[in-house]
């Protein structure tokens, strides 16, 4: 399909190749959630990995930052519409914290502080592509943004990037997490407008 | 390909009402239209001539009426959509749009508890669809609403806010200018307006809080430190910038 919308003409158009389509750019770090700020502090982080099996492998906030770190710049998406290229962070591989994780399952469901989860194939943590990350611009993570540490996994819609991570529960069967369960898609491809299920 | 309620349909502008000087309401015509729960939006996508496409999302104002949905829209000064929908999109125009969508900061008619809305601004739109759907239901639910404005002129919805409504207590908060000969300095919200205009935590209300994300931040963490229960305090933040 695809009517005219009479009169509309649209500002002029972005010619950067590092913008998917339906997005624009902003300059400001937007906040976007489903609800109230949680603060959590690091003397109380933990994250947790627990594989299909049961079995748990557990890193204090101590644990994490004691970890070999990297600092990855990386274009960031919302399925809101913005996006925000060369964002630098600091943070701890996927690839590092799954090293000695013994597993078979295909899926991940990410656990957040207060509730949130969103789910995953496994294999896009890996591979230099996912960070448990605790650092913005070299500052501490802000709250707001999900600090002490979130969840960053720059080549999918942001809301895959949970904020306040607490864990990763490790599925042999793909489930839904909090907003795929409220329409939206399971993967979240940017660059294939995955925005909502069907899509 | 798009299957069942998140296909594209094509809508068209049925007829328009300007709410303040910069906000004017929608009502669009939808042919197949599924329903909706008040707090859920739609996608109103618009196609320049030469195919150029863009995308914004706009609140439900109001219960569906048949295939009658009604959106309201901010004027923001350099957006490249809205000044269109509130100045250049005419009755008659057909318009592409998808869902409802969203289904977290929803009210359902059904639910007894009490609630608690909080608006900044264009915020006020979902918080509204709730207000007219409890109104439609004929639900006893008790509501306050605490609505922050920069202005009198700025407030939407005025007449229909102002009529007495039995168990809606509404309190307006201006930022820059009250109205006229009323005492009270402007300013923006804050704890003491919260914990008056609102219900004591112990009342368990569902607290719905929406507007820009600067606002929506304090109010909520306003609620939490009075006792609120973060996991009954929802939040709608209108991007996309923190202003
Ligand atoms: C869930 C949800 C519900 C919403 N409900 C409502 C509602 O009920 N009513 C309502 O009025 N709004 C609502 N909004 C906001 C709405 O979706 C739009 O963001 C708003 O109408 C502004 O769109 P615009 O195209 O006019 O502005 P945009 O063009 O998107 O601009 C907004 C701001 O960003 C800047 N900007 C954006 N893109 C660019 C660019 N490419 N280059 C430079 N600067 C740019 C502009 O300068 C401007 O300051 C909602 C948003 C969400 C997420």
């Amino acid at each position: 399909m695809g009517i005219v919308t009479p009169g509309f003409r649209g500002r002029a158009r972005s010619d950067d190749e590092r913008l998917p389509p339906g997005q624009y750019l902003v300059e400001d770090f937007p906040v976007l959630s489903a609800g109230p700020t949680p603060r959590v502090r690091t003397e109380n982080w933990r994250f947790t990995v627990t594989t299909e099996a049961g079995r748990k492998h557990e890193w204090s906030w101590d644990d994490l930052v004691a970890l070999p770190s990297e600092t990855p710049t990386v274009d960031i998406h919302c399925v809101t519409r913005w996006s925000k290229l060369s964002t630098t962070w600091r943070g701890v591989s996927l690839d590092t914290l799954l090293e000695d994780v013994d597993t078979a399952a295909d899926h991940v469901m990410v656990e957040s502080h207060g509730g949130y989860t969103t789910n995953l194939p496994l294999e896009d943590l890996l591979d230099g592509q996912a960070w448990i990350a605790y650092e913005f611009e070299g500052e501490d993570l802000p709250a707001e943004h999900g600090g002490p540490a979130r969840l960053l996994v720059p080549h999918l819609y942001f809301w895959k990037s949970a904020k306040w991570v607490e864990g990763l529960r490790l599925m042999l069967d793909d489930d839904l997490g909090f907003w795929e369960a409220a329409g939206y898609h399971s993967y979240g491809d940017p660059w294939r407008e995955q925005r909502y299920q069907g899509d | 390909m798009v299957q069942g309620k998140l296909a594209w349909r094509v809508g068209r502008l049925a007829a328009v009402r300007d709410e303040t000087p910069s906000a004017r309401t929608l009502a669009l015509d939808v042919p197949g239209w599924p329903g909706h729960l008040a707090g859920q939006h739609v996608d109103l996508r618009l196609t320049a001539a030469d195919g150029y496409r863009t995308t914004r999302t706009y609140s439900l104002a109001a219960p569906a009426e048949g295939e009658r949905v009604e959106v309201t829209v901010q004027r923001v000064p350099d957006g490249e959509v809205s000044p269109y929908l509130t100045e250049v999109f005419t009755v008659g125009d057909p318009i592409e749009l998808r869902g409802p969508v969203g289904g977290w900061f929803v009210w359902r008619p059904t639910a007894p508890d009490p609630v608690m809305l909080v608006a900044g601004g264009a915020g006020i739109v979902p918080l509204m669809a709730m207000i007219r759907a409890r109104r439609r239901a004929g639900s006893r639910a008790p509501f306050k609403l605490l609505y922050s404005v920069r202005t009198p002129e700025d407030v939407y919805y005025a007449d229909e806010l102002r009529r007495p409504e039995p168990g809606l207590d509404v309190t307006i908060r201006y930022t820059r200018k009250g109205p006229d000969g009323r005492p009270g300095e402007p300013h923006r919200i804050g704890v003491a307006d919260v914990n008056t205009a609102g219900w004591p935590a112990e009342f368990s209300p569902q607290c719905f809080v929406c507007g820009p994300t600067g606002f929506v931040e304090t109010v909520a963490d306003i609620l939490v430190a009075l006792g609120h229960d973060a996991r009954r305090v929802k939040t709608e933040r209108f991007g996309p910038s923190g202003s």
